[in-house]
């Protein structure tokens, strides 16, 4: 993953606008942490009309839904990976994930049974 | 260790039942590295990839979408260290094992009971092991034993890292691992994702450098009733 260009990231954005996508969102402190808190929802599907990027860095973005929205903060890096997927993800300076947003036009895989054959 | 004293003297095959890749590389890799050098079978079913890990090396060496690939050629490398040719792994997803159907886990655990039929079985204890998936897999795996009913009934050890903290009322057994110390630090190293920077993390805190000292010395566990 690179740091995060808000200006690449949101023309990114803006070219998934209106597609029908799956989302992965995530935040997390860690299962081993003392009260922790966090949530992750995998394999939603989502349209959204419009896409921004906020802030200076960490980022924050959101996509306006038809009916709703979706936002992310403390985002840090970014790719699009090989399957064309959209990744971003914030990383304390221990290089742990804190959060995570993901955009792709096929659902995320949920098994790895066949993939990893190499 | 030699003769009577030997607490694995005897052993015919050791079933883990775990829920992350790394798992076993705290609680339990030098007891199976001792029985796959006599020769015992050892088979390894572990519930998920660890694919929710927040740890993705130092600096970041995966995404979210790469992790659980990554972890898995991390545990084919940390059980060829150890000696591990059967590993079993069910496909769940990192932090659900509590919400998937108790019964079809346990099913799905009972038939690998059924298959090796192990003298002693390692899995988590269902209540004090850190993590709602430990709990879970170790609650399947109770109930497993119970289903396959296999005759004699393996005894069942639960790793106690934490023994330090958590006092039950349960006898501890504990195995000697100083000869394979080198081997489980080896596949501990392989979980490269997870256990880099280790020592940072170590240093900040005294109760897990002490565990962790002694992860490598011995291995303890909770021996269920």
């Amino acid at each position: 993953m690179q740091p995060i260009d808000p200006a690449a990231l949101k023309e990114r954005l803006e070219q998934m606008a209106g597609e029908p996508l799956y989302l992965h969102l995530e935040t997390t402190m860690g299962a081993y942490t003392k009260n922790t808190y966090g949530a992750f929802a995998r394999n939603v599907q989502v349209r959204y009309l419009r896409a921004g990027v906020g802030g200076s860095g960490p980022y924050r973005v959101g996509l306006r839904l038809p009916d709703g929205w979706v936002v992310a903060e403390g985002l840090t890096h970014w790719e699009v990976d090989d399957r064309g997927r959209l990744l971003m993800a914030g990383h304390d300076d221990e290089g742990r994930l804190t959060v995570a947003l993901e955009l792709s036009r096929d659902p995320f895989p949920m098994s790895f049974t066949e993939e990893d054959q190499a | 260790m030699t003769g009577s004293a030997d607490p694995l003297a005897g052993e015919r095959h050791l079933l883990v039942v775990l829920a992350h890749p790394d798992d076993e590389a705290f609680g339990c890799t030098g007891t199976m590295t001792i029985l796959r050098r006599r020769g015992v079978p050892v088979t390894y079913v572990c519930a998920t990839l660890g694919q929710m890990g927040r740890l993705m090396g130092r600096p970041p060496m995966a995404t979210r979408e790469t992790l659980p690939l990554i972890r898995r050629r991390e545990l084919a490398e940390a059980m060829r260290i150890v000696g591990v040719d059967d590993v079993r792994l069910l496909g769940l997803w990192d932090k659900t094992v509590e919400f998937e159907d108790p019964d079809a886990l346990a099913d799905r655990i009972a038939a690998v009971m059924t298959e090796v039929r192990p003298s002693t079985v390692i899995t988590f204890h269902p209540e004090h092991s850190g993590h709602p998936d430990h709990h879970a897999v170790g609650r399947a795996a109770l109930l497993a034993l119970d289903r396959a009913g296999l005759d004699p009934r393996p005894r069942v050890w639960m790793p106690a890292i934490r023994s330090d903290e958590v006092k039950l009322d349960l006898p501890i057994q504990v195995i000697d691992i100083a000869e394979v110390a080198h081997v489980k630090r080896a596949a501990f190293a392989a979980h490269r994702s997870q256990t880099t920077g280790w020592d940072e993390r170590l240093a900040a805190s005294e109760t897990m450098r002490r565990r962790f000292e002694w992860m490598f010395r011995e291995e303890r566990f909770w021996v269920w009733a």
